[in-house]
């Protein structure tokens, strides 16, 4: 069977892009890396702890600026250095999932999946209620709408954030470590959310994790080090 | 935005405790604010009503502000005057019907004239210093208050008899007589004229009351020694402001030396102006002293909230956004603290309204309170400008926050 490749803008693509930080003793986070993400590719990016792997996502997710080279969504350059539209992007086009969940602890799982929606103020209130809903019942948590997220267990927490990241219909979820607190059985939950987002929306995700058991799954795998991207297997 | 009023709301339920004392701090510095613009202003409108009141608007007297020309300077020049006799009466003023048929005509008040004489009154062997005055009854209605000070009769009583009096209520009791008893007035010169006493006047201030009397201007004649003297016009004016101005007129038009209420009290005024700097200045500083509250609170929800801050904003939350959150905060407290501010302040007034002063000089007085809605307007734009900026520092830190350092440093 022989698949028609079709011609595509990356969603996301870094040229030659260098991060350092510090003023008088400078570190470099990571070296002149080029990398595209392509619509519906699950990347995960691997390798030790401290070589450049949450820089590199944050500098692909538009959460920092590189010091150097440029970035691009679906072909138009980034301004970087301009917070407030690389805020606007994020908002529209990118969702995000860290290790630690990162909910608002006073808001319910409902409203801090409709913070993103109610920030971008596209559909109506009670659009954004429907859409929200129907989020968390994919992700198994209709029953935990109303709960605040220190009612929720790690696993449950962790899917509610997911459904936050897919508030706006981004075209990439970037996941720093989204299972690294879990235990394997939640592991394997989440893993299995964000492998369905992709086989089932075409949403492209970039994972970083250590655990390689869950990198095999991905369907391309980077290596990081020291701030390069040493292995780049698909 | 609703959601930045709900997540503001939710910091604020967060620290209930503290953003009530802040804004009873706001609450405390709007409510006193106001009570002191209307006891200062309330007593200074006072004060001046009370000097406004207690004098003509305008006093035109016999004098004039430079010196007339000697008869013997318009036949030498003259390098020094010596031997000529002090004038032992007084000039009054000329042509007096002729200066109030003309002022009558133009002026937007009423004028009344007035003969000043110094006597001494005797009743039952008694007696004591007085000044007289002679009034027109018909015209002294229209420029003093004398009408609603009277005690036991009134100003037309004067006509009753040839020679009738009106006595300050201190002065009566000081030599023990009443209306109706015949008093014995002695001017100056000598001159014995018999008067009855045919009512009492109460100013309330004690000095005046101790030496006043009034009699008709031809009584105050025959006292001074000049037949058809007038030595005073007292001149009231519908606009007290325009007092000054009119003074200006009146005396370019006779030439007679003619004394604005402002100008007779120059001094006073002068200080009452003093006097308003340092409340503005004051108010100012209990405001600035109550937003400080504000900004504690502001400070402490930004630093508590900085991991929601960071979560905020790397879901795509403007710094704008981040900081019209706190601002709003700040905003909310202190529209609640002026609200709260504003009864207090009223209750405050109300008190105050309540005590009584008692003096044994004048009469039983009430803290002079004056209402306005420009206070309260002040008092609550000045406490919302001061939790504007109490909240702009704090929250303007808050939302340069960078995200990725408080994700990385909690991941
Ligand atoms: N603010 C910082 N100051 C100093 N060193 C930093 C800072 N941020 C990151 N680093 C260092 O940069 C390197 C890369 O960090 P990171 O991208 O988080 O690596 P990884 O996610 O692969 O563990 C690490 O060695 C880390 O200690
Ligand atoms: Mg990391």
């Amino acid at each position: 069977m022989t698949i028609q490749l079709p011609v595509t803008t990356p969603l996301i693509e870094l040229r030659h892009v260098t991060k350092t930080i510090g003023d008088g003793v400078e570190t470099t986070l990571v070296r002149d890396i080029s990398l595209a993400i392509e619509p519906g590719e699950f990347v995960a990016i691997t390798g030790p702890s401290g070589s450049g792997k949450s820089s590199l996502l944050y500098l692909l997710g538009l959460l920092d600026a590189p010091t150097s080279g440029e970035v691009f969504m679906q072909g138009r350059p980034v301004p970087v250095d301009d917070e407030a539209q690389r805020a606007r992007l994020r908002l529209k086009h990118l969702g995000f999932v860290f290790q630690f969940h990162f909910l608002l602890t006073e808001f319910t799982s409902l409203m801090n999946v409709m913070l993103p929606m109610r920030a971008l103020g596209k559909i109506s209130e009670a659009q954004m209620k429907d859409r929200a809903l129907a989020l968390l019942a994919s992700l198994g948590l209709e029953a935990h709408a109303h709960k605040l997220p220190g009612q929720l267990s790690g696993g449950q927490r962790q899917r509610v954030a997911i459904a936050r990241a897919l508030a706006n219909e981004p075209h990439v979820i970037l996941a720093d470590e989204p299972t690294g607190n879990l235990d394997s059985q939640s592991s394997e939950q989440v893993l299995g959310v964000l492998r369905r987002l992709v086989d089932e929306t075409k949403r492209s995700i970039v994972m970083v994790t250590h655990d390689l058991g869950l990198a095999a799954r991905a369907d391309r795998q980077l290596r990081i080090v020291d701030g390069r991207i040493s292995n780049d297997i698909t | 935005m609703r959601l930045v009023f709900d997540i503001a709301v939710t910091h604020i339920r967060s620290r209930l405790r503290q953003t009530l004392v802040g804004l009873m701090g706001v609450a405390m510095g709007v409510g006193f604010s106001v009570m002191m613009a209307a006891l200062m202003e309330g007593s200074q409108r006072d004060f001046v009503s009370q000097l406004v009141d207690a004098l003509p608007h305008i006093t035109m007297s016999d004098e004039r502000r430079d010196p007339p020309r000697q008869a013997a300077e318009d036949h030498y020049q003259v390098v020094a005057y010596s031997g000529l006799s002090t004038m032992a009466t007084r000039p009054g003023i000329k042509n007096p019907y002729a200066i109030i048929a003309s002022l009558d005509s133009w002026l937007d008040g009423a004028v009344a004239p007035s003969v000043q004489a110094r006597a001494v009154i005797r009743y039952a062997s008694r007696d004591t210093a007085a000044n007289v005055t002679g009034i027109d009854p018909r015209r002294e209605v229209s420029v003093s208050k004398l009408p609603q000070q009277l005690r036991g009769g009134t100003v037309g009583d004067l006509y009753r008899s040839s020679n009738a009096i009106i006595l300050g209520d201190r002065l009566a009791q000081k030599i023990g007589a009443r209306v109706g008893n015949t008093i014995a007035v002695v001017s100056g010169t000598g001159r014995v004229v018999s008067c009855t006493v045919v009512a009492l006047v109460h100013s309330g201030v004690s000095q005046a009351d101790e030496t006043q009397a009034f009699t008709l201007i031809k009584t105050a004649q025959i006292l001074a020694g000049q037949t058809g003297i007038v030595n005073a016009m007292r001149i009231r004016v519908t606009d007290v402001m325009q007092a000054m101005s009119v003074a200006e007129r009146i005396e370019a038009q006779t030439g007679y030396k003619s004394v604005s209420w402002q100008e007779a009290n120059e001094d006073l005024l002068s200080a009452l102006q003093v006097r308003n700097f340092i409340m503005y200045t004051v108010v100012g500083a209990i405001l600035l002293v109550a937003s400080f509250g504000t900004y504690n609170i502001i400070s402490t929800i930004t630093h508590e909230k900085t991991r929601d801050i960071a979560i905020l904003k790397s879901l795509g939350f403007t710094e704008r956004t981040v900081r019209s959150i706190f601002l709003l905060e700040a905003l909310m407290i202190g529209v609640a603290g002026t609200l709260a501010g504003w009864a207090l302040g009223y209750a405050l007034c109300g008190m105050l309204e309540t005590i009584e002063f008692k003096s044994p000089f004048v009469d039983t007085t009430h803290l002079p309170l004056y209402y306005t809605p420009t206070h309260y307007l002040l008092a609550g734009l000045i406490a919302l400008l001061a939790s504007g900026i109490a909240g702009y520092l704090p929250a303007r830190k808050a939302a340069s926050v960078q995200p990725v350092e408080i994700i990385r440093g909690a991941s």
